[in-house]
């Protein structure tokens, strides 16, 4: 009783969370990157479905998100001026439908095989469906790709969601709404089957269940939430190009739901916000944001193939006890020195950045925290080499500092258990 | 008792050019406990991996009741009420014990691959899972990942798998490998238990369990099954004492 008014605690707040985000968050650009972050956790929720709740790794997903998208312009466009009776927010479903029926198509031809087989159809059909984008012009409309206009639809209670904020509440209304449909898909036989198959698809066959027919229907499923995705997108943009369907969309996604934790059902969502996040910070910032998100990326899956949400849930024991806070001591020892590397890794990216993009336009001299230095010169270089040096001796010297509090807090744990 | 649950009609497998199973036939009738002993490398488990559909047969016949089951997938099998085990354990590592026998459970109970109801909610699928937790005595481990278990209670559990979809034909390979005396003589009574009123078919090594189990043995040797009958006639078999029993008692 008390566990499911929990559950239900959760939804409230979630809900509560989105609501209120637009009044905490109030300028322009937090309201679209909000929309955005709304758009990209069902976009990596649904890749999950495959590669964290099925176990299949697909470097296509784009091309469900992209199709949608580009088949919700022209519907809009069809729609526009009272031409039929539509209301925007129920266009996404349009998208969904779109990915679904792609999904039937496409998943029927690919989950005939599982594992690397698979992987490399699905990378085949990206590439098919990119290369038809640029071809098939009247369709995707070349290079420039197709707008429409949002508000030519008929309103909805006087809205006629052309103000971002109203395009940022049909976001999180339909963010909030697939979430705990795909929450919910997670709990139902078709889920706990699809662990099954990603378990181990061998048993599964011997429990009466075609291991083809389980990756099918998780396939189309996720087509179609990654078709209400890119519907979101193609209404908060107004345009779709070809980049929507092609490989570094697909490779975004991956990267995101990875970095985020496939091993947990929010792991995604917690990915698809620090990555949009990150991608509209830093690239503000630097130009050279990618290589940032690359390693980033290379990092995670060295020292946390969990993701961030696999991270955060080793601590989960510890906490329900109550045991945490003895951790955080030590916690903040080690941020010392990870942030001193941290600023030695920042120092060689952007001094190598301005030396090698920037340097022969504006020449070589770049200003930090006032001072001047010369990237054509060894100073910035024997500074940031010598940061990323102390940051990782320090952190090596202090390292067993966090292993002793972390055996210690987990022992205590173990002690209390038994008691 | 006259019905047969089981029918292999001249079963030849090869891999390549080298014959594996070279013309088996046997009949296993309903409710009985039949095992299938012979030497290392005599295709014992092919035979099982033959009717249980997860390799092709190269010629033969296999029924279930009567009703032709060559070439049919594995699930397909299943689901006509053939259930079996694996030699190697054979489980869902990351997933609970619970949640292991549910998987076993879902298909026959007809909750197919709905993913519009909850699989809390489905109250024959808990109990019956809750039914095989009790049978196998692992009650207790319920909330536990099935990969970190003893690798006794692994084995217990891949029982509890194959039998928790109520399959009516049960085929188990070396249950008791690799456990020990004390381990091997509760698998037995689990065993036991789990194959009343259901026809059972049975790979082993240990002579013990063999003789205590078995109603009726077949012994198969270099991909033929030499003799077929019941226990105290296969010990007396002279053929059988040769090529096979013979060897044994040597350890």
């Amino acid at each position: 009783m008390r566990s499911s008014l929990g559950r239900y605690a959760l939804w409230i707040g979630l809900a509560v969370l989105f609501a209120a985000l637009p009044h905490i968050f109030t300028s322009g650009t937090s309201l679209t990157k909000m929309s955005l972050m709304g758009i990209m956790i069902v976009f990596a929720l649904s890749y999950n479905m495959l590669l964290g709740q099925t176990g299949m790794l697909s470097f296509g997903h784009a091309v469900y998100y992209g199709l949608a998208g580009f088949m919700v312009v022209h519907f809009i466009n069809r729609a526009s001026g009272g031409a039929w009776p539509v209301w925007l927010p129920f266009v996404p479903l349009i998208g969904g439908l779109t990915g679904l029926t792609f999904g039937i198509i496409f998943g029927w031809v690919s989950t005939k095989r599982a594992g690397t087989a698979f992987a490399m159809i699905s990378l085949g059909l990206g590439e098919l469906v990119a290369a038809c984008s640029l071809i098939l012009r009247g369709f995707f409309g070349g290079e420039e790709g197709i707008t429409t206009n949002r508000t030519r639809l008929l309103r909805l209670f006087g809205y006629n969601f052309g103000p971002q904020i109203q395009v940022y509440y049909l976001i999180a209304a339909w963010c909030l709404i697939c979430i705990a449909a795909m929450y919910a898909i997670t709990r139902t036989p078709l889920g706990r089957m699809s662990n099954a198959v990603r378990e181990n698809p061998e048993r599964a066959q011997f429990v009466g269940y075609s291991t083809q027919m389980v990756r099918f229907l998780s396939f189309c499923l996720s087509g179609f939430f990654a078709g209400i995705a890119g519907a979101l997108a193609a209404i908060n943009f107004e345009i779709m190009n070809f980049l929507s369907v092609g490989a570094i969309q697909s490779g975004t996604v991956l990267l995101m739901t990875y970095i985020g934790g496939v091993g947990h059902f929010f792991g995604p969502i917690l990915g698809a916000v620090l990555i949009t996040w990150l991608q509209s910070s830093l690239s503000d910032l630097t130009g050279a944001w990618m290589l940032y998100f690359g390693l980033l990326f290379i990092f995670v899956i060295m020292f946390s193939p969990g993701g961030i949400a696999g991270w955060i849930m080793l601590h989960e024991p510890l906490a329900r006890a109550g045991l945490l806070m003895r951790l955080l001591p030590a916690y903040l020892l080690i941020a010392v020195p990870v942030l001193i590397a941290l600023a030695g890794i920042v120092g060689l990216i952007e001094f190598g950045h301005h030396y090698l993009v920037k340097g022969a336009t504006d020449g070589t001299v770049v200003r930090v925290l006032g001072v001047a230095l010369d990237t054509a010169g060894p100073l910035p270089w024997l500074i940031s080499v010598g940061l990323l040096a102390a940051g990782l001796v320090l952190g090596r010297r202090l390292w067993p500092v966090v292993t002793d509090a972390w055996n210690a807090a987990s022992a205590e744990l173990k002690r209390r258990i038994s008691a | 008792m006259s019905a047969v649950a089981l029918s292999l009609k001249d079963i030849h497998k090869s891999f390549g050019n080298t014959p594996i199973i070279r013309g088996v036939s046997l009949d296993v009738p309903v409710g009985e406990r039949h095992a299938i002993i012979g030497p290392n490398g005599a295709g014992k488990s092919t035979l099982f991996h033959l009717i249980s559909g997860r390799f092709p047969v190269s010629a033969g016949r296999i029924l279930l009741r009567g009703e032709d089951i060559t070439g049919l997938p594995p699930y397909q099998i299943n689901r006509r009420g053939l259930s079996r085990s694996f030699q190697v354990t054979n489980i869902f590592p990351r997933l609970s014990v619970f949640e292991n026998l549910r998987c076993g459970v879902l298909w026959s109970l007809g909750y197919r691959y709905s993913f519009w109801r909850f699989v809390e909610g489905l109250r024959d699928a808990r109990e019956r899972t809750e039914e095989v937790m009790v049978q196998i005595g692992m009650t207790a481990r319920r909330a536990i990942p099935a990969g970190v278990l003893t690798y006794a209670e692994q084995r217990a559990l891949e029982i509890g798998i194959t039998i928790a979809g109520g399959a009516d034909v049960i085929m188990l390979d070396e249950p008791t490998a690799g456990m020990s005396r004390s381990e091997t003589e509760n698998a037995v009574e689990l065993i036991r238990k789990v194959s009343q009123g259901r026809t059972l078919i049975m790979v082993e090594h240990d002579m013990s369990v063999v003789f205590g189990l078995a109603d009726t043995i077949s012994v198969l040797v270099y991909g033929q099954i030499i003799a077929t009958g019941a226990p105290a006639a296969i010990r007396q078999n002279r053929e059988v004492r040769e090529a096979y029993l013979g060897q044994a008692e040597e350890h």
